[in-house]
């Protein structure tokens, strides 16, 4: 194939996917939006006004910035896992592994579309936070691209997990059981200064907390790790990720008889 | 002539230690219309799935028009296009979709594919529903679809595993027609099926698969000729309540109103005629008892079988 036709077969996957996501609407667009209506209205405004402030912002200031990476990192995530494991399931996975698509496309393609679905939500959540919270852009460059790389992350995360995945139990377990706590304890709705120290080193091995850290830090200016840390270690994580992803898709394992 | 596909020394041990594959070597000529036959897990579709790499073999080389599987992938599998025994193709989709998506990841532009699958929506008679959900299709429809979507890409090889299983009588014909006609424009086909028929009526040369080996490779014609005795059903006008006897020529009464007679290579059916019309019996008319391949087949089977078990039988 050459770099015209790779592009074709690019385009087509990421098409496809978009196209799903928008096709079931219902199920990819709208639960997380209600979602993040009700954390906005609970913990922002009927239990944060309690709270006072966090790292010397209103709560729902402090709060706002997770919700949104939170949105961003399940829709990414469940975006490949479940259209992936679809693919595996129906075996229409055998058209593109029939093809000459190479697999490095064949992994881009769903990433795009996992980031796609990702990044649209979190931009829609990022307009509704509008309505429930009053914060400008500290650094639009950091806020923009913390949000890229961990919608990336996420999305070769999912891919993975579709790979190994042999049953419809096995694309939950990671969301319920690994995605969801990384998330909340990834100091969405807290800073981790509130932690013994025990609990705040614990916590430095959560990927989740330097995307948080870094995105609020790329919206209001406060962080609780550094910022070149933050992107170092999301870097890193995505590049393991990419690597396992398409190591798993060349071998063909559990792809390939 | 380079071969469209050639074989050699094909094996394939799967992860349960099921040896799928005993190191077949198999060549298929270009143009050719080619039968793959065995019974239920003889390596069919191993050998199918090696060939479109959906199933990674243990040892051995396959090429396509001269280009190995493994070092020239891309380029070998622009030749292939597949139709697999079951439905694979997202049922939640359009026809229209599945095929312009499908002609995407071999890198065709929009406007060809789109052009492309309305030629072959209205050839398989599916253009009407290119439109509607692929669930709501039925069996034959999506069995089409699968053809269409195989030869998106205009390839040069065409492998079809068991395309018409249960597909009805009327559209399995049509579909035979469909198949000699892109065979006629040079597609080299090579077909998998339990319908015994359908290989005789459409291949030219003929593989048959038995436990992994090949049992036989040759030209229909050839196997055909191997045939050294059938068995014809005559249904005579009069009713029958003892079977006629015939010297050399074994009867058995099926019911009131037919007969069975086993004919072998160099004896007359007019004998057979002449004789029962001395005894007042009248012929109305002759079918074969079953299709002659399959005659053919069922023996080489068995022998490979009795010759697996080192020669011995239950008896």
């Amino acid at each position: 194939m050459n770099s015209s036709q790779k592009w074709i077969a690019f385009d087509t996957i990421l098409r496809r996917e978009i196209r799903r996501f928008l096709r079931i609407w219902p199920q990819t667009l709208l639960p997380p939006i209600i979602t993040i209506v009700l954390y906005f209205v609970i913990f922002g405004q009927l239990i944060g006004s309690r709270i006072g402030t966090m790292s010397g912002l209103p709560y729902i200031q402090f709060v706002a910035p997770g919700l949104i990476m939170m949105s961003v990192i399940t829709n990414s995530y469940s975006n490949v896992v479940s259209s992936f494991f679809g693919s595996k399931f129906q075996r229409n996975i055998e058209e593109l592994l029939v093809s000459p698509t190479p697999n490095w496309i064949i992994l881009l393609g769903y990433v795009a579309g996992g980031m796609s679905r990702g990044l649209g939500v979190g931009f829609i959540v990022t307009l509704l936070s509008l309505y429930f919270a009053d914060f400008s852009i500290h650094s639009l460059p950091v806020t923009i691209a913390i949000v890229l790389m961990t919608s990336l992350m996420f999305s070769l995360a999912g891919l993975i997990n579709a790979i190994f995945a042999a049953n419809f139990d096995d694309i939950s377990i990671i969301p319920t059981f690994v995605l969801t706590p990384l998330t909340y304890l990834g100091g969405v709705f807290y800073s981790i200064d509130l932690l013994s120290e025990f609990w705040r080193n614990l916590s430095m091995i959560n990927p989740v907390l330097y995307m948080v850290n870094a995105f609020r830090y790329g919206i209001a200016g406060i962080t609780d790790i550094p910022i070149v840390w933050a992107f170092s270690m999301v870097g890193l994580f995505s590049l393991l990720l990419f690597f396992l992803a398409l190591r798993l898709l060349e071998t063909g394992s559990r792809l390939r008889s | 002539m380079q071969p469209a596909l050639s074989i050699k020394n094909l094996r394939k041990t799967y992860d349960n230690q099921l040896e799928a594959l005993k190191g077949i070597d198999l060549d298929v000529a270009k143009g050719d219309f080619f039968a793959l036959l065995g019974p239920n897990g003889a390596g069919k579709s191993t050998t199918i799935g090696i060939i479109c790499s959906l199933v990674r073999k243990t040892e051995g080389v396959v090429t396509i028009f001269g280009h190995d599987i493994d070092r020239d992938f891309s380029i070998a599998k622009q030749f292939v296009g597949v139709v697999p025994q079951e439905f694979n193709f997202n049922q939640f989709e359009k026809p229209i979709d599945i095929l312009v998506a499908q002609a995407g990841y071999y890198g065709i532009k929009a406007n060809i594919a789109l052009e492309r699958a309305e030629k072959y929506l209205k050839q398989l008679g599916l253009w009407e529903r290119r439109n509607e959900i692929s669930r709501t299709l039925s069996g034959g429809m999506k069995r089409r679809l699968m053809i269409a979507r195989a030869l998106i890409h205009e390839p040069q090889l065409l492998v079809l595993d068991e395309p018409t299983a249960g597909v009805d009588i009327e559209l399995r014909r049509s579909m035979w027609e469909f198949l000699k006609e892109i065979n006629d424009q040079g597609t080299t086909i090579i077909l998998t099926t339990h319908y015994l028929e359908e290989a005789e009526s459409l291949c030219r040369n003929i593989a048959i698969i038995d436990h992994g080996t090949i049992v036989k490779n040759t030209s229909m014609k050839a196997l055909l000729k191997q045939l050294d005795r059938e068995t014809f059903i005559l249904d005579v006008r009069e009713e029958l309540t003892e079977c006629p006897t015939l010297e050399g020529y074994p009867l058995t009464l099926a019911d009131g109103h037919s007969i069975e007679v086993d004919v072998t290579k160099g004896q007359s059916m007019n004998e057979i005629f002449i004789e029962l019309s001395r005894q007042n019996i009248h012929v109305i008319s002759m079918r074969n008892k079953a299709n002659r391949l399959e005659e053919l087949f069922f023996d080489m089977v068995e022998k490979n079988l009795i010759d697996a078990a080192g020669g011995q039988t239950d008896e």
